[in-house]
């Protein structure tokens, strides 16, 4: 083996170790990498009261209520649902249907206190125009 | 008669890259004053983020590239290692700042989309937090190409950290895949079709390909220069010993 093959060799072996120990801890922290729990995961893991956690869905259609600066919504998953109470300025992607990411802790009424409210955008771009068209055409997919 | 080998490849590369740059240069300029325009004046507003959606256009193609960038110096740095090409170091050090710039530019701009869009400058999601981390690789890899007296083995621990950084890049690319982030998923390196119109990735990837010519245009320059700088070093060193 020439000194070439074997410096080759060594460097796939130790960029494999090194692989595969980053996908074990990548694993293993996989539960604290995750940026928001969906409402199903928050019934699941029963977070309780005085938790804080980032909490993520789609704003439900037909939830969203005003009250001066107070705002109340519900979030959904279509599986499950948990109403949001904040108070405070949304940001300009908040709507209806929109994915929203609420960090905050739940109260003891089972209502979400959010301390900030993030929109979450998708990866769907076109102009007015177009998107116009597709619900007019009944073509619009909601997103699950 | 080690020392022509040393400058055999480098002497080549640098017949090339002089040929090449004063076209690739006016190519440049032509295609990014192009991109630019479609960019900010034919692209419509996105239906939902308004004008804010122009800042993609810079942002995209810098993430690209950033990446692109780094898997350039993992490359260079196996061809030093293994090959021990005489080349790949130099560029190594001419490319990892650019690389560096073009990260900053794709945190910069995300940053400053995700303010109106998002609601937050930052959050620590792991789309967002393993590109800061290419970013302080880039900056590790830098600042280590120049932590010794002999520049040979400051290119030697660089392209070792350049190798252990390539994990970081699959962590990137799919970070919106396996974890759920703030950050959208992919929209145009994706399996079926983008989920951008036609209307605003064809400018988008324009700016892709203006922008890539601008990185290959600034790689070649400072390769040059470096190895002009390699040559004053090791003529100087030379001198040095003629005296002792």
């Amino acid at each position: 083996m020439t000194p070439k093959r074997r410096r080759l060799w060594l460097l796939i072996g130790s960029l494999g170790t090194l692989g595969v120990a980053a996908a074990l801890v990548l694993s293993a922290l996989n539960d604290n990498l995750v940026f928001f729990y969906s409402p199903t995961q928050v019934a699941e893991k029963s977070l309780g009261p005085d938790r804080r956690f980032r909490l993520g869905g789609l704003v439900e259609a037909g939830s969203v209520q005003k009250d001066g600066q107070i705002v109340r919504f519900t979030v959904t998953d279509t599986n499950k649902t948990i109403a949001v109470v904040y108070r405070g300025i949304l940001p300009d992607l908040f709507r209806e249907g929109q994915g929203v990411i609420a960090e905050g802790a739940l109260g003891s009424d089972g209502v979400f206190a959010a301390r900030e409210v993030l929109a979450k955008h998708d990866e769907n771009y076109m102009p007015p125009e177009v998107a116009k068209a597709i619900k007019e055409a009944g073509q619009w997919k909601e997103r699950k | 008669m080690a020392d022509l080998h040393f400058l055999a490849n480098p002497a080549r590369f640098r017949r090339f890259s002089q040929r090449v740059l004063p076209s690739l240069g006016f190519a440049t300029v032509l295609m990014l004053a192009f991109g630019l325009y479609m960019a900010f004046f034919v692209a419509p507003a996105d239906y939902q983020q308004g004008q804010t959606v122009r800042i993609m256009f810079l942002h995209v193609p810098s993430a690209w590239l950033s990446m692109g960038g780094y898997a350039l110096l993992a490359g260079l740095g196996a061809s030093l290692l293994v090959w021990r090409h005489p080349l790949a170091a130099l560029m190594a050090r001419a490319a990892a700042p650019v690389g560096a710039s073009f990260a900053a530019v794709c945190l910069l701009t995300g940053s400053l989309w995700g303010r109106p869009m998002w609601g937050t400058y930052w959050v620590w999601d792991a789309r967002l937090t393993s590109m800061l981390l290419l970013f302080f690789l880039y900056l590790g890899h830098i600042a280590l190409s120049r932590a010794y007296d002999e520049p040979e083995r400051g290119d030697r621990s660089a392209a070792i950290l350049a190798l252990v950084g390539v994990i970081n890049l699959p962590i990137i690319k799919f970070s919106v895949d396996w974890w759920n982030t703030l950050h959208q998923p992919a929209s145009v390196t994706r399996l079926d079709a983008p989920a951008i119109h036609n209307s605003i990735l064809i400018p988008l990837l324009w700016m892709a390909v203006s922008l890539l010519f601008l990185f290959i245009f600034l790689v070649l320059v400072r390769t040059e220069t470096e190895i002009d700088r390699r040559r004053l070093e090791n003529a100087a060193v030379q001198e040095e010993e003629a005296a002792a």
